[in-house]
C-alpha cells in the first residue's frame, strides 16, 4: 500500500495554507520561498495549481543527479536526499519536469517533498480537498466512478422523455 | 520573528527613505495594523491639513499576526484622512498583499509627501526603491499589476495599486490588490493618486518565524475546525456573502430604490442561486479554508468573456437593489468595471440610486444628466455612470464629489434624499428595524459602516445565556441584553463590545469573518491570545487584546474631533426616523428609528466609552489607557 499527495486543481482556491504549513513542519518559519510545494496563480484568469514532488517511480532527478544523492526510499514511496552526498549542483533543480523541487535561499540546499515521513501536513490542513493524501491505486476512482456516470447518462438519454 | 518586520517612513517629496525596528513596548499597547495605524495618524497628520494634499499622510501596514499560521490573517490595512469625510480614512482588505510585505521584511509604511511625477514603490527582502511609474499611469488596476509584474521580472510579486479612479481624485476610489481585494470606503485610492503614488510592489523571501510551531499547528487547526465547522461559513464557502442577499431580501432588511423601498419585490427579486451557472469553484485568501470569494466569467453583453472574482452581497444591493435592476449581467459587470476602476460599489451604488431618485423627483433632469435617462431600473445608465464617475465626466464629475460635496453642488434639496453618516454613504441594508445596527452606523469612526461596530448576529435571535456569554468577557457586563432585534435594550453594549472585537482583529490582520461577525462560536479574545502567543511569542491577556483595542479606538475618535466632529454627526438622516418600512416580513414591515430612544442608546454607549455628554474622551479615560500624553511621537 502506497499513499500519495493526489491534486484536483479544480478543487484548490489558492489559498496558500499548504506552503504556510510546510514551510513551519519543516523550517519552523513561514517562508512560501522554503515551502516544498507551492501554488502556481494566473490571478487573472482564476487558475491556481498546487506544485509538489510526484514522487516518480523513474525519478529525472535521480537519475540526473551526479552523486547519487537522490534516491528512491520504497517503503514510504518517496524520492529523497541523502544531504551528505549533495553537492548542490541544482541538476535535479532543473531536471523535474515539474518545477517540483525548490532551491531554498536560507539554508542554501534543494528541497523537495518528504511527505512529512508520512502525515503529510498540506494535505491535513487542505479543507477543499485539493490535496489529498491517498492510497495510489485508488486514486483515480472518484473521476472514475463520474466519468462512468456521465456516461450512463448520455446513454439513457435517447429513452428519456423529449420534452425537458 | 515575526515582530522583528520594521516601519519604513518614505517622503515622496524628497525621495528619501528611512528604515526602523518597531518596539515590543509599542506592540503590546497597538499590536500593528489597524491598531497602530490609528498611533500613526494621530501622531503624523497636523490638524486641519487637506486631504488630498502633499501634507497628508498614507498608512499601509500588516496586522501582527500576517503571514503567520493564525488563520485568515491575510488582511492590510491602509489609513490618511479620508478626502471623503474629512476625519479618520481608513481601508481594510483581505488578498495577498500584506504577507507579501512582511516577506520583504516590513510592516507599516509611513508615506508623506508628493511625488513630481508618478511613481510607485518597489520593496523587496528589506530595500525600499521609487521608480517611475509613467508606463502604467492611465491603466486600470489589472493591468498596471501585470505590467509591474513584467518590468520586474517577477510573477510572484503582489502590488496594491489604484486604477484610474484613484488618477482622477475620485473621491471614494479604492487601492486595489490583486483584481478584486478592495480596500474601499473613504477614498485611500484618491490619496494616492493626490500623491502620485501609482503602486506599491512587495516581494520577499525573509522567514517569518514561529514562536512555537508545533504548538502554533495544532492550535490553528483547531481555529480552522471551529470556523469551518459552522453553517453559515459553508454557506460562505459556496457562493461567497451573496448567500446573505437572499436571506436579508426575503425579510425586508434590504434597502431599494435609493431608500424609498426596502425589498425587491418577488416580480423582480433577484436569487443569489442564479449565479452559479457562471461561477466557477471558489477563491481564498491567503491562508482562509473559508473561501468566500466566486469565480464568474461574465456571460453576455459588452464585457462577455471577462473572469473577475467576488459578486458580493453589496454588489448585489449597489448594482440591483439600489438602482432597482434586477439584471445579474448588469451586477457582475458592474462589478467588474468598480474593481478595475478602483472604486468602492458601496459608494458607487449609493452616489448613482440617489441621482437616480433626484431624476425621478425632476431635481436632476435631461439637462443635467447629458440626455441619460436615470430612471430607476435602467440597467444601462447605472453601467454608464460608472464609466463617467471613474472619468469625471459630465454628472459623473459631480458624483464623484461623494455624497455632501455632490449635495452641494446640485443644490435644491438633493441632501434630503442622501443615505449617509459623516458624509460616506450607507450600506445598502435597511437597518431601521433594528436598533443595534442603527448605532453602529450612527457612531462608526469612519463614517455610515457596517465593518467597525456591527453586531450582526444581533439578527440571529440568540437566546439570551448565549448573549452573556459573548458580551460578557473579557471585560464582565451586568447590564442587559436582548434576544429582539427590533429592541433598544442593551444593544449599545454589544455595538461599544463590537466595536473592540472588530478594532482586535483589524490589529491582528484577521478577517471579520473569523469572529463573532458572522456567528456565535466563532474564535474571540481568548483564541487571540493564544494565536498571539504561538505564533509570536507576544504574551497578552484577552483583556490586554481589549485594551490595545479601547486605545487604538479612542484615537480614532480623538483624531475625528481634532479635525471638528461634533456629536450632532454621530446621528442618522431624517429617512430612518420618519420614513417607516413599505415591505417585508410583518416583524420588519412599518418600522423606524425612534429619534429619542436613539438619543438614549448614544449617551450608554458614550457612557461605556468613558466619553463626556458631547461625545470626548473624559481625562481619566485617557490616563486609565495611558493617552494621557498623546501625540507622543514615539514611533
Amino acid at each position: 500500500m502506497t499513499k500519495q499527495l493526489v491534486i484536483d486543481y479544480e478543487k484548490c482556491t489558492g489559498c496558500r495554507l499548504c506552503e504556510m504549513v510546510c514551510s513551519v513542519k519543516h523550517e519552523g518559519v513561514v517562508n512560501p520561498a522554503r515551502s516544498r510545494i507551492n501554488i502556481a496563480k494566473w490571478e487573472t484568469k482564476g487558475l491556481t495549481v498546487p506544485v509538489v514532488c510526484r514522487q516518480c517511480e523513474d525519478a529525472p532527478c535521480v537519475s540526473a543527479c551526479p552523486t547519487n544523492a537522490r534516491m528512491r526510499d520504497e517503503e514510504l514511496g518517496r524520492v529523497i536526499v541523502n544531504y551528505d552526498r549533495c553537492i548542490g549542483c541544482k541538476t535535479c533543480v532543473v531536471a523535474c519536469p515539474f518545477g517540483a523541487i525548490n532551491w531554498d535561499p536560507l539554508a542554501r540546499k534543494v528541497i523537495s517533498c518528504d511527505l512529512c515521513d508520512g502525515e503529510p501536513q498540506c494535505a491535513r490542513f487542505c479543507e477543499t480537498g485539493a490535496i489529498r493524501f491517498i492510497e495510489v491505486s485508488t486514486a483515480n476512482k472518484d473521476r472514475q466512478r463520474e466519468a462512468a456516470g456521465q456516461l450512463l447518462e448520455s446513454m439513457q438519454k435517447p429513452v428519456q422523455p423529449a420534452a425537458r | 520573528m515575526a515582530l522583528n518586520r520594521k516601519i519604513a517612513y518614505i517622503d515622496l517629496t524628497t525621495g528619501t527613505v528611512e528604515a526602523k525596528p518597531i518596539p515590543v513596548k509599542m506592540r503590546k499597547q497597538f499590536l500593528g495594523g489597524r491598531g497602530l495605524d490609528a498611533y500613526l495618524l494621530y501622531n503624523h497628520i497636523k490638524p486641519g491639513v487637506d486631504a488630498l494634499g502633499p501634507d497628508n499622510v498614507l498608512l499601509v501596514s500588516a496586522g501582527v499576526l500576517v503571514g503567520t499560521l493564525a488563520s485568515a490573517s491575510s488582511r492590510t490595512h491602509v489609513a490618511a484622512k479620508s478626502p471623503l469625510t474629512g476625519y479618520f480614512g481608513s481601508c481594510n482588505m483581505g488578498g495577498f498583499f500584506s504577507p507579501e510585505l512582511r516577506f520583504a521584511g516590513f510592516d507599516h509604511l509611513v508615506i508623506k509627501g508628493k511625488a513630481a511625477k508618478p511613481v510607485y514603490l518597489w520593496i523587496h527582502n528589506g530595500e525600499i526603491e521609487i521608480r517611475d511609474a509613467s508606463k502604467v499611469w492611465g491603466k486600470g488596476v489589472r493591468d498596471t499589476q501585470e505590467a509591474i509584474r513584467e518590468e520586474l521580472g517577477d510573477h510572484e510579486i503582489k502590488a496594491m495599486t489604484i486604477g484610474i479612479a484613484g488618477e482622477n481624485k475620485v473621491r471614494y476610489a479604492n487601492v486595489m490588490t490583486e483584481i478584486k481585494n478592495s480596500g474601499g470606503r473613504t477614498g485611500m485610492g484618491a490619496v494616492m493618486g493626490s500623491k502620485n503614488l501609482k503602486a506599491i510592489a512587495v516581494r520577499g523571501t525573509m522567514d517569518i518565524k514561529i514562536a512555537h510551531p508545533a504548538e502554533a499547528l495544532e492550535y490553528d487547526k483547531k481555529v480552522i475546525s471551529q470556523v469551518t465547522a459552522a453553517k453559515v461559513s459553508q454557506e460562505m464557502g459556496k457562493l461567497g456573502t451573496l448567500f446573505i442577499w437572499g436571506a436579508t431580501n426575503s425579510q425586508g432588511l434590504v434597502r431599494t430604490r435609493n431608500f424609498q423601498l426596502n425589498q425587491l419585490d418577488e416580480s423582480d427579486a433577484i436569487e443569489p442561486e442564479e449565479f452559479e451557472e457562471h461561477t466557477f469553484g471558489m477563491a481564498a485568501c491567503y491562508g482562509c479554508q473559508v473561501h468566500c470569494r466566486a469565480r464568474y466569467v461574465i456571460p453576455d453583453g459588452e464585457y462577455k468573456g471577462v473572469y473577475d472574482e467576488g459578486p458580493e452581497y453589496t454588489s448585489i444591493g449597489a448594482f440591483a437593489g439600489e438602482p432597482g435592476c434586477r439584471d445579474l449581467t448588469t451586477v457582475l459587470a458592474a462589478n467588474h468595471l468598480v474593481n478595475d476602476y478602483g472604486m468602492d460599489t458601496l459608494e458607487v451604488g449609493g452616489m448613482i440610486a440617489w441621482a437616480m431618485e433626484l431624476y425621478e423627483k425632476g431635481i436632476l433632469t435631461d439637462k443635467d444628466t447629458g440626455g441619460l435617462d436615470l430612471s430607476f431600473g435602467n440597467e444601462a445608465a447605472v453601467i454608464e455612470m460608472i464609466h463617467r464617475i471613474a472619468k469625471r465626466e459630465g454628472l459623473g464629475d459631480i458624483l464623484a464629489e461623494g455624497p455632501l460635496r455632490a449635495a452641494e453642488k446640485i443644490g435644491k434639496d438633493s441632501i434630503k434624499y442622501q443615505i449617509h453618516v459623516k458624509g460616506m454613504s450607507a450600506l445598502h441594508s435597511d437597518d431601521r428595524p433594528a436598533p443595534a445596527l442603527a448605532l453602529g452606523i450612527a457612531t462608526a469612526s469612519r463614517g455610515a459602516d457596517h465593518l467597525r461596530s456591527r453586531p450582526a448576529i444581533d439578527l440571529y435571535h440568540l437566546p439570551e445565556p448565549v448573549l452573556r456569554q459573548i458580551y460578557g468577557q473579557p471585560v464582565p457586563y451586568e447590564g442587559p441584553l436582548t434576544s429582539d432585534y427590533t429592541d433598544y435594550e442593551g444593544k449599545s453594549w454589544q455595538v461599544f463590545w463590537q466595536e473592540q472585537c472588530y478594532m482586535a482583529v483589524d490589529s491582528l490582520g484577521i478577517c471579520k469573518y473569523h469572529t463573532i461577525f458572522l456567528g456565535p462560536n466563532f474564535p474571540n479574545f481568548e483564541e487571540w491570545s493564544k494565536l498571539l502567543y504561538y505564533n509570536t511569542g507576544l504574551e497578552m491577556t484577552p483583556l490586554d487584546i481589549w485594551n490595545v483595542a479601547r486605545r487604538a479606538n479612542m484615537l480614532e475618535r480623538m483624531f475625528n474631533l481634532r479635525e471638528g466632529l461634533t456629536k450632532q454627526e454621530d446621528w442618522l438622516v431624517d429617512r430612518y426616523f420618519d420614513e417607516p418600512t413599505k415591505l417585508g416580513i410583518p416583524k420588519i414591515r412599518g418600522r423606524v428609528i425612534d429619534r429619542d430612544k436613539l438619543h438614549k442608546l448614544i449617551d450608554e454607549f458614550y457612557g461605556f466609552q468613558g466619553w463626556d455628554t458631547k461625545g470626548v474622551p473624559k481625562p481619566e479615560t485617557l490616563k486609565a489607557l495611558g493617552l494621557e500624553k498623546e501625540p507622543s511621537h514615539q514611533l
